[in-house]
């Protein structure tokens, strides 16, 4: 496949070297966006790079006296679709660091800057956390009544869902606890009837159109305003915190689309949810909270570590778990996680989930629509069914990742990739009208979840709780195991064939042009695989309680089996299938269930599925992905399993012209202006000549490409023919030649070498650990 | 430049707005008394069906006898009935749930506005105004070729212009462009986000 755009750092071609001197080079893209800025700061320059630079910390505040004392705006920040240079960002972080903190000792207001400083981080945080957890609250709100708005509307004020509608009325019945006569159906509305066939078609007629209609919106909105805003975020949020920059990505356009299109996209019926773009919608805040503090505008080592505790908050108010979000940021998204922002993501996540718990979406303080509440005990027995639902998630994670990569690259290269408002019409055309029929899938995914998950109690009267009840030995809440009703056999074939509609349609939904998560969808099947699994072995028990394997522990009238525990085994299983997670996932459900009780029963079948899935194909989805799209991205988890040195994957090759130098004097403009033209690398070594080859530097294209442009606007007689220098001192020149240009305060002095015998495993244990862009291979200096 | 500062201020003002509102309203004591309510669930008990009660009380009177009316079974039956039943105080906010629905609504009217006018009426306002020179024009995309080009952008951004029609129209150019870009990334190359 050709990646023009983008070239794999993990992934050179094998070749070896005629000259001495040799590089492993990772080119950034051939795509050169024309803006070069991020989002422009508010104070209208583009960061001020410093103009002077001593790699690797030698005399950190010592600044060289040269021409170019004050730094040209634009040197040390990064074009779009390239990697930042860790070691850089760090070392400038490092000596800001010390010049305030020497600096602090002067005078009162440097030692309140200082200590402004200290605290711009909590700062940032704090901002962040009340950000993430609005946006959560009003995504929350709005996706609820507009979800409910696909099925009537409530004449008391048009704001209120289905449910906010009928809460003070006194007509709701124990078996029908949502009517009431505030809340009218499409069809009551048009044609004053409720029931029959006529307005049963109306009401399809409308649920239909109106999930159109979203999904037209949405799709238009992404098309026209932000087309970052599209997908779940995850796997580029991935390759951006390891370093790459995708400019406007996590820009205040794509913020507010996404805001809004997700909003869209979850009411429109479609089978994806709302966790993974809200990841993506708190690093969004993160990154334009960035801008009020200079301490991080201007690195983006330091940004980073603000979009790790972004994602914890985002995963925190999206499960109302705090230390999940935390768990998840440092397990899947970040790429280096210093102890620092551990704490300072939980902050982040611990603001975010109190604001959101105050905006009170859902009533009762709760923040996740599903939640578990019963606390019955299981037994070491049911492990086994509960590992047979973790094989099942392992599974199914695998098909899923197969099937929608397939489906990806399909989108991606054929011709159904070129009409994507189409697609994404076409798609919900058929999940609505498959999904209407079905009362368990007409509902969003989160009630659907909510309901498997709920342990059924004399209060209930939904279908699914729908037992033989035996009055006289009913006891309060502890229900005994008792046989199904007809109500539970109904139920159980609709949520079958739900569970194979789900399983097929999230495969096509997820990767299309509006924002879409996968965390809600995977759990509906592993709950809806997990439910039926529990009733099954709940009847089993029932109707077979003399077998050997049920009689110690289930006697009869006692309350052994929970259906709703497997069916949040299930989802946990499914949950972890498809996304690899482990600590992460075992957490969230412990903080959705609030009790340690069930933490075995999740854990063996989260092992479980992680290990099945990982024998049937290595990568999570969000690693596929990234694969697909041909991100750089050194994956941190693999090994790498060649036995080759350095010298054998370095470029350039044994056939290719020898490596494009610079020498530090004797060089022209217009001859530097030829190098950069004729070649598509984004940075040359520095020799000390031609014949000698010894290494003095390392300069970056842009770099050279912005001081040349300055010199040539602010100084005096550059012209083509002016000698450029990189040494310390300038040699005389000769009479009549136009005046010289010295460059050496953008040149790298220390760059990271390697020998030529290198092995392979520590030059790649180098790049991910440093976080190099480059690395030069000397043979004898 | 003004075009952004703008944008970034409207964000901050909704996102200020929304928490700060909403944090008020619940800590303020003046509840609407429609915004709070004990529901009691009676499952079924001997021949009466089950039924649900709501009743405007506040948390302290939340329970089956406060309730309950009128009560369906006779005096000694009230105990065991009442043990059977569920009774749960649930507070929620009218106000927050509005204001979050119309300001959701109106950001949507409003983008959905602002398509609309970039789509349909930009181009004849615009000839209308400024004549033909001042159309876009779409350029292809400044590749690898034009190294110096970019270094151009990135330096002239640090001039100022002095008209302000100028720089909505410049920061507005920008940004279309942008979008553009963006846009051919993701729908025509599948570069990004496939």
């Amino acid at each position: 496949m050709d990646n023009k755009a983008f070239q794999r750092g993990s992934r050179t071609s094998l070749q070896s070297a005629t000259s001495d001197e040799d590089m492993v080079e990772i080119a950034g893209a051939t795509l050169d966006f024309s803006i070069t800025d991020d989002i422009p700061p508010l104070d209208g320059d583009i960061g001020e790079g410093y103009g002077s630079y001593n790699g690797g910390g030698v005399n950190g505040s010592v600044k060289m006296m040269d021409f170019l004392d004050e730094p040209i705006p634009g040197v040390g920040t990064y074009e779009d679709f390239n990697t930042i240079d860790w070691v850089r960002e760090k070392s400038r972080d490092r000596d800001r660091h010390r010049e305030i903190a020497s600096r602090s000792k002067e005078s009162t207001w440097a030692l309140i800057q200082s200590v402004n400083d200290a605290f711009s981080g909590w700062m940032l945080m704090l901002l962040l956390g009340l950000s993430a957890g609005s946006l959560a609250g009003l995504i929350d709100i709005s996706a609820h009544w507009m979800t409910d708005l696909k099925e009537g509307v409530c004449l008391s004020g048009f704001w209120f869902n289905h449910e906010h509608c009928c809460w003070t009325s006194n007509e709701t019945t124990f078996n029908d606890r949502d009517k009431c006569p505030q809340w009218k159906s499409w069809a009551e509305l048009f044609t004053n009837r409720s029931q029959g066939a006529f307005a049963y078609i109306l009401n399809y007629f409308m649920y239909v159109l109106w999930a159109l209609l979203f999904s037209f919106l949405a799709v238009s909105l992404v098309r026209g305003f932000a087309p970052y805003a599209c997908g779940s975020g995850i796997p580029e949020i991935k390759t951006i915190l390891s370093g790459f920059i995708i400019r406007g990505y996590l820009g205040k356009w794509t913020l507010v689309i996404k805001t809004i299109t997700l909003v869209l996209a979850v009411s429109s019926g479609l089978s994806l949810g709302k966790e993974g773009p809200l990841v993506h919608v708190a690093c969004c805040c993160g990154n334009i909270l960035c801008h009020l503090f200079t301490k991080y505008r201007k690195n983006e080592a330091k940004r980073r570590e603000v979009l790790s505790a972004a994602a914890a908050a985002g995963v925190s108010v999206a499960f109302g778990a705090p230390i999940g979000g935390v768990l998840f940021s440092l397990e899947e998204v970040s790429y280096y996680f210093p102890l620092k922002t551990l704490w300072r993501s939980f902050f982040a996540a611990l603001v975010a989930a109190f604001t959101l718990r105050s905006i009170n979406p859902f009533g009762n303080s709760r923040l996740v629509l599903f939640y578990v509440e019963f606390h019955s005990p299981w037994h070491l027995l049911e492990l086994i069914p509960f590992i047979l639902l973790g094989i099942f998630g392992g599974l199914w994670g695998a098909f899923f990742i197969w099937a929608n990569i397939a489906w990806c690259r399909k989108r991606k290269t054929t011709k159904l990739g070129k009409y994507p408002l189409l697609e994404v019409l076409t798609v919900t055309a058929i999940t609505a009208v498959l999904a209407f029929p079905n009362e368990y899938t007409k509902r969003s995914t989160s009630e659907l979840i909510s309901e498997l998950f709920n342990d059924c109690s004399m209060l209930d009267s939904s279908k699914l709780c729908d037992y033989i009840n035996d009055f006289n030995s009913t006891k309060g809440d502890d229900l005994p195991d008792r046989a199904a009703n007809t109500g539970v056999h109904t139920a159980m074939w609709q949520l079958s064939l739900a569970l194979i509609f789900k399983i097929l349609i999230t495969v096509v939904t997820f990767g299309m042009k509006v924002p879409s998560g996968l965390f809600i969808p995977s759990m509906a099947v592993g709950a809806i695989a997990g439910r039926l699994l529990g009733i099954g072995v709940e009847q089993l028990a029932y109707y077979h309680r003399d077998w050997v394997i049920f009689q110690g522990w289930c006697s009869p009238g006692a309350d052994c089996i929970t259906p709703g525990l497997y069916a949040m085994v299930g989802a946990a299983a499914c949950l972890g299938g498809v996304t690899r997670m482990t600590v992460s996932l075992v957490v969230i459900m412990f903080e959705l269930t609030g009790g340690l009780e069930y933490i075995v029963p999740l854990m063996a079948a989260a092992m479980t599925s992680k290990w099945v899935a990982d024998a049937i194909g290595r990568e999570g989805i969000y690693e596929a992905h990234i694969r697909l799209n041909g991100y750089p991205f050194l994956e941190a988890k693999e090994e790498f399993t060649h036995k080759t040195l350095a010298m054998d994957v370095m470029k350039p090759r044994r056939n290719d012209p020898p490596l494009t130098v610079l020498t530090q004097e004797g060089m022209k403009v217009e001859d530097v202006e030829a190098v950069i033209n004729e070649t598509t690398y984004s940075g040359f070594p520095v020799v000390v000549s031609r014949e000698s080859q010894r290494l003095v530097g390392f300069v970056l294209k842009r770099d050279l490409i912005i001081s040349i442009e300055n010199a040539r606007k602010k100084q005096d007689g550059i012209v083509s023919s002016s000698m450029i220098y990189f040494t310390e001192h300038t040699p005389p020149l000769p009479p009549h030649s136009p005046a010289s240009l010295k460059l050496r305060n953008i040149l790298d002095l220390s760059p990271f070498t390697v020998t030529d015998q290198t092995p392979m495993e520590i030059v790649v244990d180098i790049f991910r650990k440093l976080g190099l862009r480059q690395c030069l291979i000397t043979h004898n200096g | 430049l003004w075009f952004d500062a703008l944008g970034l201020l409207v964000f901050f003002q909704l996102v200020f707005v929304l928490s700060f509102s909403t944090l008020l309203l619940n800590v303020s004591d003046a509840k609407n008394s429609e915004d709070i309510r004990c529901k009691c669930i009676c499952p079924p008990y001997r021949e009466h069906a089950g039924h649900i009660y709501n009743k405007n009380v506040s948390q302290k009177d939340c329970d089956c006898l406060h309730v309950v009316e009128p009560m369906p079974v006779p005096g000694r039956d009230v105990e065991a009935y009442c043990l059977r039943c569920e009774c749960k105080y649930e507070e929620r906010s009218s106000a927050t749930i509005k204001v979050t629905i119309i300001i959701y609504l109106s950001i949507l009217g409003l983008l959905l506005i602002y398509m609309v006018y970039l789509t349909l009426l930009e181009p004849f306002v615009k000839r209308r105004l400024f004549g033909h020179s001042q159309l876009i024009q779409n350029d292809d995309e400044v590749g690898d070729h034009q190294p110096f080009a970019n270094a151009h952008e990135v330096l002239a951004q640090a001039r100022s212009r002095a008209n302000v029609l100028n720089k909505v129209e410049y920061a507005q150019q920008r940004w279309k462009r942008q979008v553009q870009e963006q846009r051919k990334s993701v729908f025509d190359h599948h570069v990004v986000l496939s």
